[in-house]
């Protein structure tokens, strides 16, 4: 993976020495809040509800053993014990002491991490396939990439102020586990008579008016890449709305101006920027190539005994093919029934960091799916794997399952939250586990936000929920039919919410009904939903109106 | 077109320094217990009270007024949001409920 050099660690050092005395400014009173709130920001502290939260990055969810370590060492010394994996790939500490962030700021720059840029209208981090390096389906690994956009993004002077956030994911397999559709850019990685090059969507994204993105151009050269992002950034830096908060991301942009027309002028500011950028991106990508080289793997069995059911189980839903027969990849499950998504205590780090030295050649990464991955671990090691996962609640068989939810923290943390997102995911886990179905359901992809802005994904995914508040009383909307994948879709909205105690039991429904009208144990959810479209998810999800009705 | 008639209101901030969520009381201290807030019965008071907090801003920030209900033991949240930052988060022991 990518290790800082010298301009990397000095201009991190330089940043978390400002920020330090920004903070000290103050709490002496010399800054006022409205001053020193888009400053903090900029260092990813916010204020929630309860206390402040730091926003750590971890670009492309590529994270070293050391780097993990220290993520735990935070958890204990300044936080609660734990961290909260977000759909960003990042990691959330809830309740960081505004006297101590300088400090955890530069504990993080020891092992070449920071919070720059997890926050505020600026390029946000670049986000990538959690499998990348190692599926088998990929083109090319999109992480040399996303680095040279990190590289490019952080601290660019033009993109400090933009009209709102702005996301970038790049993916370099034609099976899309980096929702690119639903990013204001999104690069897919092709290959083209021998030459890899990008697909360049813009315009997706999800929140209060979702959207998917639209290609803007079919293939980039690599050489291309900088100036052409340079060049959407640009164009909606003077296009993007400054007048409307709600109307401000690109996808509006595109909605409004046409992507024919954003096109054109793409491609024409496109022709400006590109003469002036020289070879040193390139040059620099190849640096940044080399420390992405692959493991000096070892070889190993290619079939292993799974007499054991337990075991049988990880693999079936925690395991995916890596590209070597010998090796696997392995998903960590965040998602314990009953425990918090996305939430890992300190001591589950450590071993999350010794497991990956023992069994994976030091390497981890965090999904946006809020889970970890272990990406290169030889067949011969699951079973020692799973055991050692079992023994600190880490060993749960649900990648992919019901019970694998994406939740954003919702109003049990976030001051922009209209309603709690966890305990409805805890109970709907708790649910599906005590009613013994879960592996039989199969694939089921449940996303849960508690606010409009859908940081929790709902749009896209098979059952999505959105906590609302309305007149005073939590309500959770449905929507079916969600993807995001290549196949990206954004769910249908099945009709009125439900309230906080019929949100659990509502989709319990749903997952029966789909048991019921599948035509065999082959069809996922999604698929049966787009053979028999809403009807009979509706009439599951609403029988009196059923009733009435004959 | 009718204004709304004033109801009652807490005043509340978070910690500059720490974080932690706290209530103006009556003799103009910080607390954190949500039933020792001063409950604001009178418009004019509110607007005193904010504007105190606001000249407050080295030691709490994002001040602003709630509506709260008079209860047995001290003022009492009217709406979920307010009572879930009065106590602490539903999926830990944290906040305000580990003291409790």
């Amino acid at each position: 993976m990518y290790h800082y050099d010298d301009f990397d660690r000095a201009f991190v050092a330089e940043r978390n020495a400002q920020f330090r005395a920004q903070v000290e400014r103050r709490l002496d009173g010399s800054l006022t809040e409205e001053e020193f709130k888009p400053l903090r920001l900029m260092n990813g502290v916010y204020l929630q509800l309860h206390a402040y939260m730091l926003r750590v990055a971890i670009p492309y969810g590529t994270i070293s053993t050391p780097q993990m370590r220290v993520l735990a060492e935070l958890a204990e010394r300044w936080d609660k014990g734990y961290g909260h994996f977000t759909t960003r790939q990042n990691i959330q500490y809830n309740w960081p002491k505004l006297v101590d962030i300088p400090d955890m700021l530069d504990r993080l720059g020891d092992v070449g991490m920071h919070a720059i840029q997890t926050s505020g209208n600026t390029i946000r981090n670049v986000t990538a396939d959690h499998f990348a390096g190692a599926a088998r389906d990929e083109v090319a690994d999109p992480r040399p990439y996303a680095e040279l956009l990190r590289q490019w993004s952080t601290d660019h002077p033009e993109f400090q102020f933009l009209p709102r956030k702005f996301k970038i994911a790049v993916t370099g397999a034609p099976n899309d586990r980096a929702v690119t559709r639903a990013h204001d850019i999104g690069l897919v990685l092709r290959e083209r008579n021998g030459e890899i090059g990008f697909e360049v969507l813009i315009g997706g994204g999800l929140g209060r008016t979702p959207m998917i993105g639209k290609t803007v151009r079919d293939f980039l050269p690599v050489a291309d890449l900088l100036p052409y992002c340079e060049a959407i950034v640009s164009v909606y830096n003077r296009l993007g709305r400054r007048d409307n908060k709600y109307k401000a991301r690109i996808k509006i942009t595109v909605h409004e101006t046409g992507i024919d027309e954003m096109r054109r002028q793409i491609e024409a500011s496109f022709a400006e920027l590109r003469p002036l950028f020289d070879d040193t991106a390139m040059a620099a990508l190849d640096r940044i190539k080399a420390q992405f080289a692959l493991p000096s793997f070892l070889n190993g069995p290619t079939e292993i005994d799974l007499s054991d059911p337990v075991l049988r189980s990880f693999v079936d839903t925690n395991v995916t093919p890596h590209k070597r027969d010998d090796h696997a990849i392995v998903t960590i499950s965040l998602k314990a029934h009953g425990r918090t998504p996305g939430d890992a205590s300190a001591e589950q780090m450590r071993v999350m960091a010794d497991l990956a030295e023992r069994y994976a050649y030091g390497e981890l990464r965090i999904s946006h799916e809020q889970n970890v991955i272990l990406p290169h671990v030889r067949r011969g090691d699951l079973a020692a794997l799973h055991a050692a996962l079992g023994a600190v609640g880490l060993g749960t068989a649900n990648v992919g399952l019901a019970s694998d939810i994406i939740a954003c923290p919702g109003m049990d943390y976030c001051a922009l939250a209209t309603a709690r997102s966890i305990p409805v995911a805890q109970q709907i886990a708790m649910r599906i586990d005590e009613m013994g179905i879960e592996h039989d359901i199969g694939a089921l992809k449940i996303k849960i936000s508690g606010c409009i802005n859908a940081c929790g994904h709902h749009h896209v995914g098979h059952i999505g929920i959105l906590g609302l508040d309305r007149a005073g009383v939590e309500n959770y909307q449905i929507t079916l039919g969600g993807d995001g994948t290549e196949r990206a879709a954004i769910g249908e909205r099945a009709g009125p919410g439900f309230a906080y105690d019929e949100i659990v039991p509502a989709v319990e429904r749903l997952v029966l009904a789909y048991l019921d009208v599948r035509e065999d144990a082959g069809e996922t959810f999604l698929d049966a939903y787009r053979r028999l479209g809403p009807a009979p998810f509706k009439a599951a999800l609403y029988p009196e109106e059923k009733r009435d009705a004959a | 077109m009718s204004r709304r008639p004033f109801t009652p209101k807490v005043l509340t901030a978070n910690l500059l320094r720490e974080g932690d969520v706290v209530y103006l009381d009556a003799t103009d201290a910080w607390v954190a217990d949500l039933h020792r807030a001063e409950l604001i019965e009178h418009e004019a008071r509110a607007a005193d009270r904010l504007a105190f907090a606001e000249a407050q801003s080295s030691r709490v920030v994002g001040a602003y007024l709630t509506d709260m209900k008079a209860g047995p033991n001290g003022p009492e949240p009217v709406h979920f949001r307010e009572g879930f930052r009065a106590t602490g988060p539903s999926n830990y022991p944290h906040g305000k409920q580990a003291g409790a």
